[in-house]
This record gives structure tokens, sequence and C-alpha cells, in this order.
């Protein structure tokens, strides 16, 4: 494995320390182009936060990151591993679905609307991936799950279904099930979009601790204050292109692009 | 000054009691007096009209209603209906899973399924199966190099009952799959993306995630189709399986009882329906459980009591 690696870098140039790394990433639904070519590198344990206006292609791009969507053309690594794709020689071969499953498990997401199964209780939707896809003993399982559940701030709610939750604690819940799959990367789609804003900070006090323990993330957020604070680097992107990248500090202090200064005093 | 007490906020003396002087006076429904004394007119008019008409003859009915052919033909009536409804949730979830599924060719081909089996009539259905050896003599499997495995005369195994249960649990089946269909659709499309995120499979996110949830809207139209399915194979009488009516139809050709009779199987069917109603309600507070806000008693209770989920958890 370790040689598809070092491999990949030679070839495609990526730095030793890449978590994420994409190269000329587009994504076309029929006539429409989403994304027309996306650089980005995301080193590793390191965060990297993408503002934009919707319909931008932030989301789109993040869900490329763990195959959730196709890509039309360039190339995205994680941890210097193709994730839907098996490269010899010149040919991009799609993998079997198997595979993809155990690649993209170590790829976590987060999604604006929680997602959890709503079916299950809290204890549940943590174990469920763990036990399903990695064949982890049930016990260990749920040893591991009341540890993040303490870490996040619900141990108190195992028994819990999401309904009976509010939007933040489901949030960290979602989070904590995510965890639980011990992931390379985080992706997070707007994560605080659907809150109330009075439990955003709930929320984003996890995202923190998260970022302050070496996780690396890449969020999708219109929280230009948290970008600003936790945030490595910051993206700007706009009609299926980056037209910005920096340090959070400077960028929103001296935004260089019109585009970039005129969503900033938007939002701010 | 303290803060202000909501009740505190200026109301003066005066105007308290004047307020507290007031009472509602409740609004006259003339229209519902009436109906309900129309409605109990009539409950006891038909009640009398029952009791009093010697043709109902209550004692013969009585009689038969546990006479040994009955309750052969009851426990026929219940064995079709327990093994066409399972025969029919198990196609019919094949046919849902294939009509989502990404192949055009298998949604086509489950779609034509539904079409046919849902248009033509239960009834011609259950005919045509029975008679299907004018249509095929024998059935027989052969191999190029091999020869014949095995054939088999159409007649001897199209008996009454199996060509019965053939022909409704695909019939059924075609009802079923529709209403699955249905609660496939019903369940949000993050839960499957979230399940993909965490590196499920197709086929595990199906089990696990989608079905389960599907369940809560699947389960009621399961029981009414169950209840419709019960009294539908009444129509196996047709090709003279001896099922509930069947028998019943074979005693009053010979005695004339045939007003007693009738209510015997009328009691039988009726008496079915309301266990399976009860049962069903059971079945649907399991598995909207997650759906009600807290009680934990009932809830431990029913979870205990219907436990239809994985051992695992």
């Amino acid at each position: 494995m370790s040689d598809v690696r070092s491999e990949n870098r030679a070839r495609f140039g990526v730095p030793a320390n890449s978590m994420v790394f994409a190269r000329g990433v587009r994504k076309t639904y029929g006539q429409l182009e989403v994304l027309k070519g996306v650089d980005l590198d995301v080193p590793e344990g390191s965060v990297a936060c993408i503002i934009g206006p919707s319909g931008s292609g932030k989301s789109t791009f993040l869900r490329c990151i763990n195959h959730l969507e196709k890509l039309s053309g360039g190339i995205l690594l994680v941890d210097s591993q193709f994730v839907g794709y098996d490269l010899q020689g010149d040919k991009l071969y799609e993998v079997k679905d198997d595979l993809l499953c155990r690649r993209r498990a170590e790829i976590g997401m987060l999604f604006q609307s929680f997602n959890l199964f709503s079916h299950m209780t809290v204890m549940e939707n943590l174990i469920e991936a763990p036990t399903q896809v990695r064949r982890i003993p049930l016990d260990q399982a749920k040893a591991e799950a009341e540890v993040l559940l303490r870490r996040v701030g619900l141990a108190d709610k195992v028994d819990r279904y999401p309904r009976e939750l509010s939007g933040g604690q489901q949030q960290r819940v979602a989070i904590a099930r995510a965890m639980a799959m011990k992931p390379k990367v985080l992706l997070f789609d707007e994560p605080t979009s659907a809150l109330d804003p009075e439990l955003v900070g709930e929320v984003l006090q996890v995202m923190r601790d998260l970022a302050e323990s070496g996780m690396t993330m890449v969020v999708v957020t219109h929280e230009i204050g948290f970008a600003r604070e936790i945030g490595d680097q910051l993206v700007f992107m706009d009609g299926g292109v980056i037209v910005e990248r920096g340090a959070p500090r400077e960028m929103i202090a001296n935004p260089q692009s019109p585009r970039t200064r005129e969503f900033l005093s938007r939002v701010l | 000054m303290g803060v202000a007490h909501p009740t505190e906020i200026g109301v003066e003396p005066g105007a308290a009691a004047a307020v507290s002087r007031l009472t509602v006076v409740p609004q006259r429904r003339y229209g519902i007096w009436i109906g309900t004394a129309l409605a109990l007119l009539l409950a006891f008019l038909i009640i009398r009209a029952f009791a009093s008409n010697p043709a109902f003859a209550w004692g013969t009915a009585a009689g038969y209603l546990f006479h040994p052919s009955i309750m052969r033909g009851l426990g026929n009536t219940l064995m079709l209906t327990v093994i066409i409804m399972l025969l029919g949730i198990v196609v019919g979830t094949v046919i849902a899973i294939m009509r989502v599924s990404p192949s055009p060719v298998l949604r086509a081909f489950s779609g034509v399924y539904v079409w046919f089996f849902r248009g033509v009539p239960a009834l011609i259905q259950l005919i045509f199966w029975f008679n299907l050896s004018l249509l095929v003599r024998e059935i027989s499997l052969s191999l190029p190099f091999v020869g014949t495995l095995f054939s088999v005369r159409t007649n001897d195994f199209m008996t009454p009952f199996f060509s019965a249960v053939v022909a409704l649990s695909l019939c059924e089946a075609g009802y079923m799959a529709e209403i699955i269909r249905a609660g496939i659709k019903s369940v949000p499309s993050g839960q499957s993306e979230a399940a993909s995120a965490l590196g499920m499979p197709y086929r595990m996110i199906l089990k696990r995630i989608t079905l389960p949830q599907a369940m809560r809207f699947v389960l009621p139209p399961t029981g009414n189709e169950a209840i419709n399915l019960l009294k539908m194979t009444s129509l196996v009488t047709f090709i003279a399986v001896d099922d509930l009516f069947y028998t019943a139809q074979s005693i009053y050709a010979r005695t004339f009882e045939t007003i007693p009779l009738l209510i015997v199987v009328a009691f039988w069917y009726l008496a079915v329906v309301s266990i399976m109603s009860v049962g069903q309600h059971f079945l649907e507070r399991h598995f909207g459980r997650s759906d009600v806000r807290r009680d934990p008693l009932t809830m431990r209770a029913l979870r205990n009591a219907v436990s239809l989920r994985g051992v695992t958890r």
C-alpha cells in the first residue's frame, strides 16, 4: 500500500504530508459545469475552511473528496491514494464497491441535516458502522462509543433517539459517529447551517477540540469567525473555481479579489 | 420595586374582578343532537330486526360455529392467507428493490410486473393458473448432452391449493411491491448518504438503514393488505379449494340453511380481522417507536414483547 502512495507522490508531485490533494477537479451534470478545475492541498493535521456563495460548488467539491460524487475530470487523492480508482499505467480503474467502501470508511463526513439514523438510538448510531463494516466486537465498539460521547459531552444521551435531541446535540452525535470509524480526515458540509443560532456554539466547540487534537478537517462553512480562529487556510470559491486562498486572518482582513471582498462584506 | 411577575403587570383590581365574573356558555350543537338521536334509533331498529326475524336462525348459526368442516375450512383460509402473504412480501420486496435499482432493465421488468399483476383481476389470474395445463402440458428441465433431468405433468402439481397459492401470491406481490417501493422512497436520501459516507455497502444500507425505516411507512398499508387478502382468499371457492367459504357453501348446498351459514362465515372473518387489527396496532407501535417522544415503560415492554430486530443490539 505504501508503495502506491510513494508512487503517486512521485508521479503527481504530492507533498509528503498531504492528506487531501486535488488537481484540476471538474464535475459536470449534463451541460452544467459545477466544478471547473479545483486545486487544493490540505496537509495532515490542518484545517481548511471553504467559503463561498451558494451554488459555488463547494459542497460538490466536498462530496467529490469521499467519492459520493464521481469526478468528471482531474484527480483527487486522500492520503496520497485515489478513493474511487486504482491507477494502473495511464488507466484509472473504478474500484469494486467493497474496496470503495473500505476507503470511504476512512473519510468521515458531516452533513448540514445531521442524517443520524432515525430508527436507532444514539449508541446504535455510533456502533453501527464499526460493528457492521469493520466487524469490531460489540463490547469494544460500545466502550469506544462511550468515550466519544463523553468527548462531545453527551454521555447521558446514549439511549435517546435522534428526534429527542436538539439540533446541536444531533450534530455532536453525528461527529462522534464519524469519529467512531477513526477517520484520517473529516469533511464538514455546512455543519451549523441548520442550527438555531444559540446551538451553533456547542458544535463549533466540539470542532475546535477536534482541530486542536490534530484532526485533519475540510470545512465548508458560513461561520467566518470559526474559519478565522481555527482555519489554517481559507478558500473562497465562486462559480466552480477557487477565487482566492490564503491565511484566514489576512484574507479576511485584506481580501485581494473584488469578489472575495464583496462576499465577505455581505456575510461579516 | 421588585421584578414584576407577569400576572402583576397592569391589572387593576376592578378589571380583575370583572374578568373573574365572566362565564363561558358552550355553543349549542343541535345538528349533532339530532344526528345522535337518529343513529340510536337506527341502531335499535337494526338490532330488533336481526333479533326478531326467525329467518336468521341464530340457534342454527351457533350450532355450526365450531362444526368440524367449518373449522377445517377456517384452518385452510388462515393457512392460505399466511402462506400467500409471506410469499407476497418476499416477492414484493424483491420487485420493489428492483424498482429502485440503478439498472433500467430491472426497473422496467418490475414495472411491467406490477402493471400486469395489479391490472388483471385476481379471480381471472386464479382460474388461469388453475387451468395452466391447457397451456403447458408438462414442465421439464432438459440440458443438452445430459438429457431430461426431470419432467412432471402440469396437472399433477397444479392442485387447486397450489394454484391458489401461486396465483394469489403473484397478485399480492404486485400490491406489496408498490407499498414497499413507496416506503423506500419515503426514507430521506440523507440516510443512505450518511451510511455510504460511513463505508456501508449498498446491500447493507438497504438491509440495515433503508428497509427498517421504510417499515414504519410500509406497515399500516401492509396490515390492510393482509386483511384484504384474508377476504380475497374466499375467491378460491371458485376452484374448489375447501376454504371457509367453500365448506360453508357445501353445507348449505345440502341443508339449505344459507343465511345461518353465511352468518357463521361472516363471524369468523370478522373475528380474524379483529385479531389482525390488534396485532397490526402493536407492530406499528414497535416500528414507530423512534418517532414517539420518550415513554420508557411502554417502549421497553413493547420492545421486549415484539423483538423483531437483530440480536446484535
